[in-house]
């Protein structure tokens, strides 16, 4: 190889270049600041999960991890219409956190251990606990995940769902085989073309994706058997602990609202008459709450204006009206038997 | 003296030559040290140590035994077996193939031709990520059902779990070679060998699409031999054989190979799409173990390593064919 004087200067001006490209990126300060310069806030979602994170027709984004950003946003700077929303796959979800270029993680996902200690990211609060579970089509007869001896399980990848198939596999002697895909609409698709003996994926998903993606729902059956724990919420960077605090004390204020039966409808009216000191506290009535969040006073009835309570918003996504029909289970209220159980709001 | 040294045209391309790659590996130290910094300020955990880490999840198909319990590293390894595997058989495929199809191009048979021109137009100018779509669709959904396979004397089975036949295997008790013929029970095929139809789909979309390519190769190389070479070959007598193999081929050979060369390196970077329709491959693997672990820069960096260690094989090798061929100036 030759190398002229000019190929040598030009190498130089691409290296300046590439070093302006990844020049290091200074710690971009207080997410709550960055938020409100933009008048913005950037939350990534599913790509498209019916229930929790899905655009519809004219780019409209539903769902329950949608209804939690709107709610945030609300707080926040007033409008739940004040967001972006990043669609992401699974591989892609904690870099884009990571990374900056989304605020919140709000996509279905698990809290663990190794995800809380090792990416740099803070699990906020649950907003729905779920659990593993497996679906099947209902002419195979098959009546227990225990049946699935030496069978093919489609799996997307990039999820806690491919170990605890693994582990549970391996517990009951199962030799499952498991066929992976990136993307949630290919594994879709295998399994309804009958590649898959069963598709595995949590619960609340197998639900969604019966209703949405099934030509007959009724010909697939959801088996009883839930493998595993999947506490799903949202997930904020580290090193912004103000902003980790504004995102869990949104959700816990959600589910104190249903708790003390603040809705949508009648939250102007509470507001306006009633004398119980927890009403008074989440409204912003008696004390401001808000100020020690870095926020106004009234920016839960913000949240909840927008999004309504956690009830609300359960039983509008997922809930036994919707095509999911998904019962409150665990999800319901801690005083009704469901692990819903939000710290107090003073 | 010590002005002329400095001043010779040689000593100065030299410093130039240095001074680039000083930049080069400053740059990239650089990068590498500034990565980490941020990573690590951001509490984000990294290092390859991951790598010998109990994977914890099976993979669907794999030449070499592999149990969830062994280490990532040879879960990675397995992905770059199956990645060789599509590559091996690929390569293979598409060169028959692409020659056939490239030959028939320039056949004196006009059906033979338009067949070959036909083929090439529709196979190069869809994108393969379609085409492998279309296979996986094909072998999926129109197949039967695993529980009422396709069979042919029950030596093949064909149905939605991909394709099974017979192999000839050693058995010493006979000292002989002897059919391992697949056996079907309730929808389970044991002995034989199975196809997954991820396997077939991810190989035959990829051996049709890089065929198309190669046939135009092979064409080009065909046509670059002067006609004089063949009229002369015919003036002295050579039978039609003789007149390829010994004065068609080995011209067209010097033309052919180099883009062949960039044919194979496409193939085998191509095979990194198999995670769409979810054959196992090395990415398809380092996704799985990415989402686990979170080093995300470690498993790109992992990726990037064996695939550029792959190419840069084949070319070696290619290089190594290509030289061989070469005519040797006298």
């Amino acid at each position: 190889m030759k190398c002229s004087p000019i190929k040598a200067a030009l190498g130089g001006a691409a290296a300046l270049g590439l070093s302006v490209l990844f020049s290091t990126q200074a710690w971009a300060g207080k997410t709550l600041d960055t938020i409100k310069q933009r008048d913005q806030m950037v939350c990534g979602v599913n790509t498209g999960l019916a229930g929790f994170g899905a655009a519809d027709s004219q780019g409209k984004w539903t769902g329950l991890d949608v209804d939690v950003c709107r709610a945030v946003a609300a707080a926040v700077l007033g409008s739940g219409d004040k967001v972006r929303y990043v669609p992401l796959s699974a591989p892609q979800r904690f870099t884009a956190l990571q990374s900056g270029e989304i605020d919140m993680l709000s996509r279905n996902t698990t809290f663990t251990l190794t995800r809380d200690a090792s990416l740099g990211l803070h699990q906020t609060a649950v907003t729905f606990y779920d659990g593993q579970g497996f679906m099947v089509p209902v002419k195979g007869g098959i009546k227990s995940a225990k049946q699935l001896k030496n069978a093919t399980v489609c799996v997307q990848s990039g999820t806690t769902t491919e170990k605890n198939l693994t582990d549970f596999s391996k517990a009951n002697n199962l030799a499952i085989k498991p066929v992976v895909f990136e993307k949630l609409e290919a594994a879709n698709a295998a399994y309804f073309a009958g590649r898959c003996k069963a598709y595995t994926t949590d619960a609340s998903g197998l639900a969604s994706i019966r209703s949405k993606e099934a030509k007959d729902p009724k010909e697939h059956a959801i088996l009883p058997e839930l493998i595993s724990k999947e506490p799903l919420g949202p997930l904020v960077r580290r090193g912004d602990d103000e902003w980790f605090a504004i995102v869990k004390w949104v959700i816990y204020g959600l589910v104190e609202a249903e708790e003390y039966g603040i809705t949508a409808a009648n939250i102007e009216k509470l507001k306006a008459e009633s004398t119980d000191p927890v009403v008074m506290r989440l409204l912003g009535k008696s004390d401001d709450t808000g100020k020690l969040l870095g926020l106004d006073r009234e920016w839960l009835v913000r949240a909840i204006t927008t999004s309504g309570n956690y009830g609300e918003i359960f039983e509008r996504n997922v809930g036994e009206k919707t095509p999911l029909a998904l019962k409150r289970g665990p999800n319901a209220q801690w005083a009704k038997g469901g692990l819903q159980y939000a710290p107090p709001i003073r | 003296m010590n002005s002329s040294f400095w001043h010779q045209k040689q000593t100065r391309r030299w410093l130039y030559q240095l001074a680039l790659l000083l930049g080069l590996v400053l740059l990239l130290a650089w990068l590498l040290s500034n990565t980490l910094a941020n990573m690590k300020a951001r509490g984000i955990q990294s290092g390859f140590d991951f790598l010998w880490a109990n994977a914890g999840f099976d993979i669907g198909e794999s030449m070499i035994a592999f149990d969830s319990s062994e280490p990532y590293w040879r879960a990675f390894f397995v992905g770059l077996l199956n990645t060789l595997r599509v590559s091996v058989v690929g390569i293979a495929f598409c060169t028959i193939l692409g020659t056939l199809i490239g030959v028939g191009r320039v056949s004196h048979n006009a059906l033979a031709r338009g067949l070959g021109y036909a083929y090439t137009e529709l196979f190069r100018n869809v994108p393969v990520l379609l085409q492998l779509l279309i296979w996986y669709v094909l072998l999926v959904e129109f197949m039967p059902d695993s529980q009422s396979p396709l069979h042919f004397n029950d030596w093949f089975y064909l149905s939605k779990n991909g394709i099974s036949f017979p192999v000839p295997v050693w058995d010493p008790s006979v000292h002989g070679l002897v059919w391992d013929v697949p056996i079907w029970f309730d929808g389970e095929i044991t002995q034989g060998i199975s196809l997954t139809p991820e396997f077939l789909a991810i190989t035959l979309g990829l051996s049709f699409y890089t065929s198309a390519f190669v046939a135009e190769v092979v064409r080009a190389g065909i046509v670059s031999v002067p006609r004089g070479q063949l009229e002369a070959a015919k003036s002295i007598g050579l039978s039609n054989w003789q007149t390829t193999r010994q004065v068609l081929l080995p011209q067209a050979m010097r033309v052919i190979i180099p883009p062949l060369t960039n044919q194979y390196l496409n193939l085998t970077k191509n095979s990194s799409l198999a995670v769409a329709i979810g054959y196992p491959d090395l990415v398809s693997i380092s996704n799985t173990a990415l989402n686990q672990t979170g080093r995300a820069v470690e498993c790109i960096a992992l990726i990037m390593a064996v695939y550029l260690c792959l190419s840069l094989g084949t070319s070696a090798l290619m290089n190594a064919f290509n030289q061989r061929m070469a005519i040797r100036e006298r």
